[in-house]
């Protein structure tokens, strides 16, 4: 049913309709509607699960890593800093091979302290072992948790739900919110593999020497690549359940005869499909890569849609301080060696901390990167607020 | 669940932590473990922290364990038990035991955050913390629980603090059962167990466990190391039931703190040619507020 509704809503009635058993969060801006819309669909009954309000995000993910482990369907939703918090557990989660399904609500890091958008504290646990989707817009947002935890339950691989703070999660669209039979048909009752049950006793979280460690991760990283098909498999399958095009490994918007192409994720993608229909007007080609599943990272789908694309540009809203965009580097990587030669791959940072992306910015890089390639550049910088002795 | 006395009474051996595992001997741990492994049964899950239990008792592919065991990180058992808490609840399983367990470190530094919140949130966990005083499995660093004047790596010179009094601290949470134990005394532990196991919510079990290489003393001595704890005041023994303690153990001669002191290479800096230190009044004073605290 369409509704008019604020995201992180939307998002929590999708959760509520995938029946997790436990729930445990902790509050921090901009993931707190989420939550706080759970906890009420708990409290009035609509939802048989256990609510745990916890001291901190790190107790959190703790609670859904016990849950998990002991056999329950397990959620919860951070941002931030409390996704920082969560570190440790993060990459025993996926080191476990827990199905956990997580919302990060994505807002910048400390210091300076910033409740506003960007998506460092997602970058920053890109390399932990989870599948991370970034949702365009709420209706994504929604549906991608539907989709969540089918993959992460097939794959015995944790899922982040990667959603811009603010931009999405306190935006009011209509979203088209499924009917909860048909989550049903399409999410399986969770079969957990390995649980503590004292019925058959085993170890889980058991140490392993230097014969034993270097397999584990071998293994995580080839489960991780493998789960590629599965994202596809589960996005084609909502495809035909609810009859509209969400997640998978990238989409494209007017690529087929762009002589630019821009690649992004996450909602900024809105602006710029906006951007290319009016310079589309203006008789210019500029086309879109969009990252879906930032990881697995889609290497093969980037290098098969632009092979014989030479202007690429990289609009990303997190960095590698010392090395530059995150993004951009994994886009560099997706290109053979020899084939780098004559391609332009132009990387900008954007969005920090909340700024806002106008289109003029938008315009003003492609009309740059047009003329020239771009190392790296810092969209929208303000230079009479940096001096160089700060540097 | 009621249990009669004789059943609560009973030394349960049944082999639920088993021997082969890799702690030194005389481990006061090793040995609390098991008792507390083989009082809980084989309807527990135990909830392990990082620390010397878990690297002794489980590498892969060979661990100790006959009850299923679950280890994650050194600072959240207690919000790890909390899960599986949670999800026995939501999913209608059980009733089952669930255990946290840790040593002093991820008992009352770094993991009492966690364990704080479990208590608080009333989770039905049992907490058991054995406590050797310092952070040995990384090679007997201080710990907020090691006492005054124990050297430790960190503390070369001796530590100047006195030990943080968690048993009370855990009381303070409102929790209905917390209780004091040591390994020399196998029936008076597993009682505790088994009635924490038998009250509904979170409990909080403290065993002191002396580590022979920590502390600087033959492993044989550490059954005797305990009785002299208990029999100058240094630890002492009692229950807390519902906010009121009860239990207290009595010391039938009480017993000059040196005598514990004494036994022990942490301390052996206290002794000068044979002449006790300043230090060792103060420590004497802790032992005599503990007797007065709880009428030893």
């Amino acid at each position: 049913m369409l509704k008019q509704i604020e995201g992180s809503r939307a998002v929590a009635e999708c959760v509520a309709m995938c029946r997790p058993n436990v729930i445990s969060a902790y509050p921090i801006t901009p993931q707190t509607h989420i939550v706080e819309d759970l906890a009420m669909i708990v409290g009035q009954g609509k939802l048989d699960a256990e609510f745990i309000n916890v001291e901190s995000e790190f107790a959190a993910a703790s609670v859904v890593l016990g849950a998990s482990a002991a056999g329950a369907r397990a959620y919860s939703a951070t941002s931030s800093q409390g996704l920082l918090l969560m570190c440790e557990v993060i990459y025993c989660i996926a080191g476990m091979r827990l199905p956990i399904v997580l919302t990060c609500a994505n807002r910048a890091i400390s210091a300076p302290l910033s409740i506003w958008n960007d998506q460092q504290d997602s970058m920053a646990m890109r390399d932990a072992g989870w599948i991370q989707l970034h949702a365009e817009d709420n209706q994504e947002a929604s549906d991608l948790h539907i989709q969540a935890f089918k993959i992460a339950e097939q794959t015995s691989l944790p899922v982040m739900v990667c959603m811009d703070g603010f931009i999405l999660t306190h935006a009011y669209e209509p979203v088209d919110i499924p009917e909860p039979k048909q989550v049903d048909d399409f999410l399986p009752p969770f079969l957990p593999k390995n649980i503590v049950d004292p019925r058959s006793p085993k170890g889980i979280g058991l140490f392993a020497d230097p014969r034993f460690y270097l397999e584990t991760r071998y293994i995580l990283h080839r489960a991780m690549e493998k789960s590629e098909e599965t994202i596809k498999e589960v996005s084609a399958d909502f495809a035909k359940t609810f009859g509209r095009n969400s997640g998978g490994f990238i989409k494209t918007y007017k690529l087929e005869d762009a002589d630019l192409v821009i690649v992004s994720m996450g909602s900024v993608v809105g602006t710029i499909k906006e951007l290319i229909d009016r310079m589309e007007e203006e008789g210019k080609k500029v086309g879109l890569v969009q990252i879906c599943s930032y990881r697995p990272f889609p290497r093969h789908e980037i290098y098969n849609v632009l092979k014989d694309k030479m202007n690429i540009v990289v609009l990303e809203k997190s960095i590698s301080l010392g090395r530059g965009g995150i993004l951009a580097s994994d886009v560099r990587w997706s290109f053979p060696r020899a084939e780098k030669k004559d391609r332009n791959i132009s990387s900008f940072i954007a969005g920090l901390g909340g700024r806002n992306i106008p289109m003029d910015d938008l315009r003003y890089m492609v009309e740059k990167v047009e003329k020239e390639p771009v190392e790296l550049e810092f969209l929208g910088l303000k230079n009479e607020l940096i001096s160089e002795k700060d540097l | 669940m009621e249990q009669s006395a004789e059943e609560l009474n009973k030394i349960e051996k049944k082999d639920l932590f088993t021997s082969g595992h890799r702690a030194c001997g005389g481990c006061g741990q090793a040995l609390a473990a098991r008792l507390v492994a083989d009082a809980s049964g084989e309807n527990t899950i135990a909830c392990v922290a990082t620390g010397c239990l878990e690297v002794f008792s489980s590498p892969y592919p060979d661990p100790s364990w006959r009850i299923p065991f679950l280890h994650s990180l050194f600072e959240n058992a207690a919000a790890v038990a909390s899960g599986v808490e949670a999800a026995y609840k939501a999913l209608n399983k059980g009733p089952v035991n669930i255990i946290a367990q840790g040593g002093d470190g991820s008992t009352a530094d770094i993991g009492f955050q966690c364990m704080s919140g479990m208590f608080e949130r009333g989770h039905n966990v049992l907490y058991v913390c054995y406590d050797n005083e310092a952070y040995m499995n990384t090679g007997v660093q201080r710990s907020s629980f090691t006492p005054l004047g124990a050297r430790t790596s960190t503390t070369p010179m001796g530590n100047k603090t006195r030990k943080k009094n968690m048993p009370l601290l855990a009381a303070d949470h409102g929790i209905p059962y917390v209780a004091t134990a040591t390994v020399d005394d196998f029936r008076d532990l597993q009682r505790k167990v088994k009635t924490a196991l038998s009250i509904e919510g979170p409990k909080y079990i403290h065993i002191l466990a002396p580590c022979p290489l920590g502390w600087g003393h033959h492993g044989e001595l550490s059954v005797q190391i305990c009785r002299l704890a208990k029999d100058t005041g240094i630890f002492p023994i009692y229950e807390i039931v519902d906010g009121k303690v009860t239990n207290v153990l009595k010391i039938p001669v009480k017993v000059p703190v040196e005598e514990y002191l004494k036994l022990q290479g942490r301390f052996k800096h206290l002794f000068k040619k044979g002449q006790p230190t300043p230090e060792v009044a103060e420590i004497q004073e802790i032992a005599n507020q503990n007797i007065a605290r709880f009428n030893l």
